[in-house]
């Protein structure tokens, strides 16, 4: 029988603002799960895995297995999940405040071991729930409340530094283009590595760029993901500064490589053979 | 020979700690109890490194500042330690780089250079000649010492083998230690010999034997050598181990283990548990079981690296924001390292709560003759507790990961379950585990985890949480906790006082401590710190220690015998 996404919902009340682009985000998702999970992928053996601020509260709205982390903190929980059982299917949602400022050394670690989970950042240049404060992606000049006249600061673009850290699956979404978060979650799921999707979700409080990502982005077409250079050439082409260039969306990089998660011994549970064995290792010691 | 120390320096490269190993194995082979001190600064070549090596017909956990033997591989270990020579001691030294002016004291010049020069023998290698001199010295059968080079050199045996022989053929006795042959009552000792470990491979095989499996560590003085040991050892048990890119991350994947059914420990010392103090918060609030290994350094900040302390116990009893119970315990010696690190894995999934091994670098990094029955016996104990199991959901109706229950403690279950959710939450949340900010449930989810303290405090109660030792009866009493048990067993038993071991510091034995205390006219706190930690702590219960009865020794050194002996002369004067 197949899966509604409804199915997927809990009752919690959602407390998101009306418009919000996390919205599109938990729904793509939903269908992407309900879809797996008629195609034999369990929805049983996925964890949610999320840091705290807005798009955090995803977990709370999904019936899924989940483990609401702290600020920044989505990825060393999920690796260890991922690594106490490889057959679980471990997602990570993210802000860009969560992962690129409290939690960046964990992102590029997760993309350094391209260990086999997937990362969904909810990319909304902006803090939330701290009611506007500027993020690594937020552009130069930004007025948010920490930074009255304008960051002096120009943004990180995580999806280079997910490049060159060895993320092997690499993808930017849109909050207003919910069948291509679908192709890409689904894609990134499926994919055996790092895999890393940024999307360019819409604060409608704080950072409402509706318009400008409606006027600028585009989805690439006929690109070679396999191409390490071309996908950098890609990402390059916007940098997340204001200047008015084509923003592109669609999966840019992909590759198989060796992963993290696959170098660890099964485990093993005989205490009886456990203490045995530790008499044996003691007599090296004599 | 009730009692002999030989102390071995060099410089840091010079392989201090094997050689002091090497003696403490001699010794262990002749039926004595070892314990050994090491002492070395931070750093990787040169400085000066010396190891204290102690061998006594009793079990021992102290070193002694005076020495029979005193190896010197260089004149700098013979000016700082030729205060702690008596007149009955013996030097034996590099010839080529030692000169001995000290006329009060007998030593002999070993022509190491020469000899390893004849062999063609790298420079290494002065080690196995000099303690093949010190064999002869001290009148140790060259089988003896044949039989642990081979077990013990790596490579290269023949070579290490021939310069041995040649620096015992060269030197001259100077004393006979006996061995077990010897002695006319050796029909009532022990007959096997011991294996010598450090505690932290005590606890690590401690930890191996409850069950572990996972450790997760970033490196740090002296929690390291855990996650050498497992990282070596613990893929044998099928045991993951990790080494990630910060504390934080360590701290965070414990939990994830956790919530995977994966019973995880992790290691640091104070400056590494700052960073994991976030995600201990995280392990109340989320009651997800970790055991921590925490051992103590010389602080505040980088303070001395390898270095002794006794001065992160409140931080440890009250780090990370918010109220959880957690259980903390300090084992004084390589056996109970080795029990209580496996009940510390035990309770912390009972109760679905943070466990502490705290250690410091003393216990951590000090080798012990270390008696696996002695820590049976207490296994036997372990046996007979109501079973440590921890409390599983019998699969029965709709799974709540926070389902309220009498003694506060959930069923586990672990993904996949078909046709349930398991949610864990850092945010206050309500019994399926979603976010709450309801006032009912705030409350009730604060009792929840008190709840769970209460209850293993109980539990603790058949425990051996308090150890008194010593006389019993001595209306004056030492009060210690970790390293020092040994050391003020030994005074005590000079002095006919009584010992009391606060051996669990959470939940705090209070009744135990208050017990051992009947007919304690003057309690004197024996601690590596500055403030005396523990007298704080039992303060809050009502026990009052006065401020000139507090020994405390903040040099980062620990107490030797004499050490403490003398403190306790001016304060009991």
């Amino acid at each position: 029988m197949n899966m509604n996404p409804k199915d997927l919902a809990t009752t919690a009340k959602n407390s998101w603002c009306p418009g919000c682009g996390n919205f599109s985000i938990m729904s793509a998702m939903r269908m992407v799960l309900a879809e797996l999970d008629s195609q034999g992928f369990p929805v049983e053996n996925v964890v949610l895995v999320s840091g705290i601020g807005c798009h955090a509260k995803i977990v709370d709205y999904m019936n899924v297995n989940s483990f609401y982390s702290i600020h920044g903190r989505t990825l060393p929980a999920a690796s260890a999940i991922k690594i106490a059982n490889p057959d679980l299917k471990v997602i990570c949602f993210s802000g860009d405040g969560d992962s690129l400022a409290e939690g960046l050394d964990h992102l590029i670690f997760a993309a350094k071991r391209n260990i086999d989970l997937t990362m969904i950042l909810h990319d909304n240049r902006v803090y939330g729930l701290t009611t506007g404060q500027y993020t690594p992606t937020s552009p130069q000049g930004f007025k948010g409340k920490s930074t009255p006249s304008g960051t002096s600061e120009h943004p990180l673009n995580p999806l280079e530094l997910m490049l060159v850290s060895g993320a092997s699956y690499i993808a930017r979404g849109y909050t207003h283009g919910i069948e291509q978060l679908q192709k890409l979650f689904k894609e990134a799921i499926l994919h055996k590595g790092f895999s890393f999707v940024d999307v360019l979700q819409v604060c409608v409080s704080y950072n409402n760029l509706y318009e400008s990502y409606n006027k600028w982005t585009y989805t690439v077409q006929g690109n070679d993901a396999s191409s390490f250079e071309e996908a950098q050439k890609i990402i390059r082409s916007w940098n997340y500064d204001r200047s008015e260039v084509p923003i592109p969306l669609g999966k840019f990089y992909q590759i198989e490589a060796e992963r993290f998660d696959q170098s660890f011994p099964e485990y093993r549970q005989n205490l009886s053979e456990r203490d045995s064995k530790i008499k044996t290792l003691l007599e090296n010691f004599i | 020979m009730d009692n002999f120390s030989t102390l071995i320096g060099g410089i840091a490269g010079d392989g201090i700690n094997e050689a002091g190993l090497t003696v403490a194995r001699l010794f262990s082979r002749l039926g004595y109890h070892i314990y050994m001190y090491y002492d070395y600064p931070s750093l990787i070549r040169g400085g000066h490194n010396f190891s204290i090596v102690r061998a006594s017909r009793q079990k021992i956990a102290a070193h002694m500042d005076q020495i029979d033997v005193l190896v010197a591989l260089n004149q700098e270990t013979v000016e700082k330690h030729k205060s702690r020579l008596k007149d009955s001691s013996f030097v034996i030294y590099d010839a080529d780089k030692v000169k001995l002016d000290d006329t009060m004291h007998k030593g002999f010049g070993l022509t190491i250079t020469q000899i390893l020069k004849e062999a063609t023998a790298p420079a290494v290698m002065k080690n196995s000649c000099i303690i093949g001199g010190y064999c002869k010295v001290v009148g140790i059968d060259w089988s003896v010492l044949e039989d642990v080079l081979k077990k013990h050199i790596p490579k290269m045996l023949e070579l290490n083998m021939q310069v041995a022989r040649q620096g015992y053929d060269q030197a001259t006795e100077f004393c006979h230690i006996d061995s077990r042959a010897d002695r006319a009552d050796s029909h009532l000792e022990k007959q096997t010999e011991e294996p010598i470990i450090t505690g932290n491979q005590a606890i690590s095989l401690g930890l191996i034997k409850a069950g572990l499996g996972a450790y997760v560590a970033y490196p740090m003085t002296p929690s390291s050598s855990v996650l050498d040991f497992m990282a070596k050892f613990g893929p044998e048990f099928g045991i993951k181990v990790i080494h990630p890119e910060s504390e934080i991350a360590v701290m965070l994947m414990a939990q994830g283990f956790a919530y995977a059914g994966v019973k995880a420990a992790v290691g640091t010392s104070g400056g590494g548990f700052c960073l994991m103090t976030e995600g201990l918060s995280l392990a109340g609030m989320a009651e997800m079981p970790v055991v921590v290994v925490m051992a103590q350094r010389t602080g505040p900040s980088t303070g001395l690296p390898t270095y002794t302390a006794q001065g992160d116990l409140h931080f440890v009893l009250n780090a990370g924001q918010g109220e959880f119970p957690r259980f903390i315990v300090a084992p004084g010696d390589a056996e109970e390292a080795y029990y209580w690190a496996g009940v510390a894995l035990n309770l912390a999934w009972k109760y679905q709560v943070p466990s502490f091994i705290l250690t410091d670098k003393t216990v951590s990094e000090s080798q012990y003759s270390f008696d696996i029955d002695l820590a049976g016996d207490l296994r036997g104990e372990l046996k007979e507790q109501a079973q440590q199991a921890p409390l599983l959901w019998d699969g029965r109706g709709e799974y709540k990961r926070y389902r309220y229950t009498d003694t506060g403690v959930s069923p586990l279950v672990f993904p996949p379950q078909k046709g349930q959710v398991i949610k864990t939450d850092s945010y206050t949340h309500d019994e399926g585990g979603i976010t709450s900010e309801d006032p009912q449930i705030t409350r009730e989810t604060s009792d929840k985890r008190q709840r769970k303290g209460q209850f293993l405090a109980a539990e603790l109660e058949r425990y051996e949480t308090v150890k008194v030792f010593g006389n019993e009866k001595s209306k004056i009493a030492l009060l210690c906790w970790g390293s020092n048990k040994g050391v003020c067993m030994e005074a005590a038993l000079k002095l006919g006082l009584r010992v009391i071991f606060v051996q669990v510091l959470s939940p705090f034995p209070e009744r135990k401590l208050k017990s051992a205390l009947l007919g304690v006219e003057r309690l004197l706190a024996v601690e590596c710190n500055s403030t005396g930690q523990l007298a704080r702590l039992v303060g809050f219960y009502g026990i009052k220690i006065q401020t000139q009865d507090l020994i405390l020794k903040y040099d980062g050194r620990p107490f030797s015998v004499e050490d403490l002996l003398a403190q306790l002369g001016r304060a009991l004067a």
